[in-house]
């Protein structure tokens, strides 16, 4: 059985001109263990889909309907109060920014503590040990130390890795983790995917990686799923999905990696940008930036068969 | 921490010095000492002396010394009405002044905090959005017109309340005339400490509002609830405490404002505090009596604003570990 | 050009464009604030023609009666009906005192807070961009002057001069002093906020440009930064002059503000007090509600400002 199945997840943003959709109709599943990657540019959604699992969605956006069956649960039919005994134990969550997802004046003992406190009910020293004994994991040197200090004393790599620590602090069965290297140093970001890896490995957790980057998606995962404009546009396993590109927009995606580009040559780019919200074209949302549009596309709007959603690529 | 002081320390001996020169230049301005001391009988030539004896000839800056030697031993000049020193007069009045402004800030602390949290949490909440139609109002009437609807309202038409003065008081250790001891002093202390708080009250409801939103529009609220701990817990431990920090900050200035407004408060309450005879000594050009209490209340202004930084440092983890802002 | 293509002909271009600006949007849409904007515009037009619309003329003493004082608002049994809204202490038309005191207190307000912009502005503008040890020594004079809060330091101002200058002087400079005390007490405001978002322009790269292009610091600062820093600016005017209407009311209620014969709302206020509990309420409380209305009509309109322009606005360190 899948850990993790969502369902025609829909999620709408209530705006004063009226509902417009974030995710159109999404679903797909992870396996226990399994490393699945949501890949696209910033506003396809994919920050959208990852807080909706765990209804972390701000004011305005809400989930409209759809199922996020994790383990045999619906989580979208779920109390806050029941959400709450899933959130931090079984399903961990990593955040883009170090520097924002601490809080600047709570130590990171305290940060690590409370998570434990709410979760089960070890004694205070059982609770440091474990705190202790996760962070020396995720590789931060002394970290007794570390428990009495603040977020900002630490480095953006060091707080990255706390957050990882507390991610992984009550054993779950599922990491969410959005753009988690997005704003490392390039070095650091090298150093947090090979931690993420070894611990995914180690623990058999499974990840849900959101990211914008290919390149972080061939590193680390089984599975590629590729969203533009709310839909799920392309879904294949990663290796396939790298060599033999189906949707023009993972092609343009791919295409526009810098390894794929004769060295001083322009980079590829894909014209254009994504619609926004308010602007959704009518057929297929990327027909005005395909190369291959045709008058099929600008009126009807293709479903996702064989892994693909798109009419050129499908038939 | 202890730079940090020495810093509030250096700028509070700043600010004492420029309030000093005011002062001289406020007496040597407006006060004849001598035309106090003697009146209008003595002659010219006698007067000359006197002048000379009290260095009333002698330069400027001789003169600002003296005034500040003075000064600093607590000798600010005899009230012209009073007969008595002016640094006296005034202190006498300060346990009233004082206890009007603590149970003001206690009425503030205690509503504008629940208040603000309660509209940041539940923004579309029927009752958040009466607070702040409210407070909107709050800030549009001026202190002394709450006075005159308060005493109005509860002293004239329901009797509740008394309007004037501050009831039966206690002498404490040191001289200090309490009314917060006996049930009349309380009840005269009602009325006062409301309209004084009512200035401030709807600013801090406002701004703890503003501030709760954005800080829970911030991506540590989100992984605060992301890691499953209770929402008490999100909203009151992180989300209070970032929320609380601005708060402090504008907290320590809105003190000067409060004890400013108690100039107000006191005339329309004849509440006998040092605003109350401040505004008697402006009418009777009682000019020690002036300068006593500019030099007095700008020493509340350097200990409060003192205090409010230190607090600030306090809760402040980023301030605390550096030492410096 | 669509707009344009359906415009009717009484409608004009800057109104179209007005329309379609963000603030004229909301405004189109936000029933309070049009109601608070018709208020004001009411009460600003009464002020300013308040010679004309006043059946009396209140500075004049011969139009004063004594023996008309003290009479209650027409709606009330034995009224005169050609006061009406009664009289106060001293026979005068409360409505002419009323309409020249609005004239007084808009007058004040709006001097004041543009004295406080011209101060607070050319502070910000020159510590934002000049930064440094300017930078340090301005804001912490700020910093200390807005410790000290406004009313302190008017009242203690206002208090030397009256003494200084003796009762009947101060009478006739009150409207100048006013507007210079409350105009230069609270120029820290403007000048924080300013500094904040030139600090904010500063980063950006039309800066370096100008810099590049060799414009002059003066035209940097004022023909491209200060531009970008007016919506902050805008905000906090109306909130400013709602406070400067306000304290010049609370001033001239402790009798440090306009005179009894020149009254501003304050005043008014001020010398209906004796009378309010001895049953003659309108001359406290029909001046009261006019400056409550003020106030809060301005407040109201500063609040949607901010809701639609939503700038960065400074707020603690």
């Amino acid at each position: 059985m899948a850990l993790l199945e969502v369902r025609d997840l829909v999620v709408e943003f209530g705006l004063r001109e009226g509902a417009s959709m974030a995710l159109d109709g999404i679903s797909f599943a992870l396996e226990p263990g399994e490393r699945l990657g949501i890949v696209g540019e910033s506003g396809a959604g994919k920050s959208v889909a990852a807080f909706s699992i765990l209804n972390l969605l701000s004011a305005p956006g809400y989930i409209a309907s759809g199922q996020i069956i994790f383990d045999g649960v619906d989580l979208a039919s779920l109390s806050e109060s029941a959400l709450r005994t899933v959130r931090g134990r079984r399903i961990g969550m990593i955040f883009q920014d170090p520097m924002m997802t601490l809080n600047p004046v709570l130590s990171i003992g305290e940060q690590m503590l409370e998570c434990l406190r709410a979760h089960s009910n070890c004694s205070e020293s059982e609770a440091r040990h474990i705190c202790i004994e996760r962070l020396r994991q995720v590789q931060i040197p002394s970290p007794e130390q570390r428990l009495r200090q603040y977020p900002h004393e630490l480095s953006g790599g060091m707080r990255q890795r706390v957050i990882i620590a507390i991610a992984l602090l009550l054993d779950p069965q599922l990491i969410i983790a959005d753009e988690p290297t997005t704003a490392l140093d390039v070095t650091i970001q090298a150093e947090i995917m090979q931690l993420l890896r070894e611990l995914c490995d180690n623990e058999g957790v499974a990840l849900l990686l959101i990211t914008h980057d290919l390149g972080v998606v061939a590193q680390l995962t089984h599975r590629t799923m590729v969203l533009y404009a709310g839909r799920v546009v392309e879904q294949a396993e990663t290796a396939a999905l790298i060599r033999a590109p189906r949707h023009p927009y993972t092609r343009g995606l791919l295409d526009a990696l810098p390894e794929r580009t004769e060295p001083g040559r322009p980079l590829n780019q894909i014209p254009g940008s994504m619609p926004g919200l308010q602007s959704m074209p009518s057929g297929c949302a990327f027909h005005p930036r395909c190369n291959l549009a045709r008058a099929r596309c600008q009126s009807e709007s293709p479903a996702l068969q064989h892994g693909v959603a798109c009419w050129e690529a499908a038939c | 921490m202890t730079n940090f002081i020495f810093q509030r320390l250096i700028q509070g001996v700043i600010v004492m010095l420029v309030i000093s020169v005011i002062s001289f230049a406020i007496q040597d301005q407006l006060g004849d000492p001598l035309r106090e001391l003697v009146g209008q009988s003595v002659s010219e030539s006698e007067r000359e002396v006197l002048r000379e004896q009290m260095g009333l000839n002698d330069p400027l800056w001789q003169q600002y010394f003296r005034f500040l030697g003075r000064a600093v031993q607590g000798d600010l000049g005899q009230s012209y009405f009073y007969k008595e020193p002016a640094l006296d007069v005034i202190l006498k009045k300060l346990p009233a002044t004082l206890e009007l402004v603590l149970c003001a800030t206690l009425i503030i602390a205690l509503i504008s905090v629940p208040a603000g949290v309660f509209c940041a949490i539940k923004p579309r909440h029927p009752v958040a959005r009466a607070i702040m139609a409210v407070s909107l109002v709050g800030i549009s009437v001026p202190v002394f017109l709450t006075a005159i609807g308060l005493i109005y309202l509860f002293s004239v038409e329901l009797g509740w309340a008394p309007s004037y003065g501050r009831g039966e008081l206690v002498t404490l250790w040191g001289g200090w005339r309490t009314g917060l001891l006996t049930a009349d002093g309380l009840a005269h202390l009602i009325l006062p400490s409301i309209t004084l708080s009512s200035i401030m009250l709807p600013l801090f409801i406002r701004l703890i509002r503003g501030e709760m939103l954005e800080v829970l529009q911030s991506d540590y609220i989100r992984f605060a609830r992301a890691k499953g701990i209770s929402a008490q817990r999100v909203y009151f431990v992180h989300a209070l405490k970032n929320t609380l920090l601005p708060v402090i900050t504008v907290g320590g200035v809105q003190i000067g404002t409060l004890v400013a407004y108690t100039i107000l408060t006191e005339t329309v309450f004849q509440w006998p505090g040092m605003g109350f005879i401040f505004l008697e000594a402006v009418n009777r050009v009682d000019t020690p009596l002036l300068i006593a209490y500019l030099i007095v209340v700008s020493v509340i202004f350097v200990i409060t604003n003192t205090l409010v930084d230190m607090i600030y440092g306090l809760v402040n983890p980023t301030v605390r570990l550096t030492g410096v802002k | 050009m669509g707009i344009a293509a359906q415009s009717r002909w009484w409608q004009p271009r800057w109104w179209q464009r007005w329309r379609s600006s963000p603030l004229g949007h909301s405004l189109g849409r936000d029933r309070i604030a049009q109601v608070a904007l018709a208020v004001l515009l009411l009460m600003a037009l009464a002020a300013v023609f308040a010679p004309v619309l006043a059946p009396f003329d209140p500075y004049d003493p011969r139009s004063i009666d004594i023996m008309n004082s003290e009479l209650p608002p027409a709606w009330v049994d034995d009224a005169d009906p050609q006061f009406v809204l009664g009289t106060d202490a001293q026979g005068r038309d409360l409505l002419s005192a009323i309409l020249y005191g609005l004239r007084v207190s808009l007058l004040i307000g709006l001097c004041a807070v543009m004295l406080q912009a011209l101060i607070g502005i050319t502070v910000g503008l020159s510590a934002g961009y000049l930064g440094g040890r300017v930078d340090v020594i301005l804001m912490r004079a700020a910093d200390i002057q807005l410790s000290y809060s406004t009313m302190m330091v008017a009242i203690i101002v206002l208090a030397v001069f009256r003494t200084a200058f003796g009762a009947q002087l101060y009478s006739d400079l009150a409207v100048l002093m006013l507007i210079l005390v409350i105009g230069i007490a609270e120029w820290p405001q403007y000048a924080r906020t300013v500094r904040a978002s030139v600090l904010a322009e500063k980063q950006k790269e039309y800066i370096d440009a100008a810099q590049v292009l060799g414009y002059g610091r003066l035209r940097i600062m004022f023909r491209h930064i200060l531009p970008n820093a007016l919506s902050p600016v805008f905000v906090i005017s109306t909130v400013q002059v709602a406070n400067a209407i306000i304290s010049e009311a609370s001033l001239s209620f402790l009798g440090l503000g306009m005179p009894v014969n020149r009254p501003s709302l304050g005043s008014l206020i001020s010398s209906g007090f004796e009378y309010v509990f001895s049953g003659s309420w309108w001359m406290t409380v029909i001046p009261g509600l006019v400056l409550v209305v003020l106030v809060l009509v301005v407040n109201v309109l500063g609040d949607w400002l901010r809701d639609v322009l939503n700038p960065r606005l400074y707020k603690g360190s």
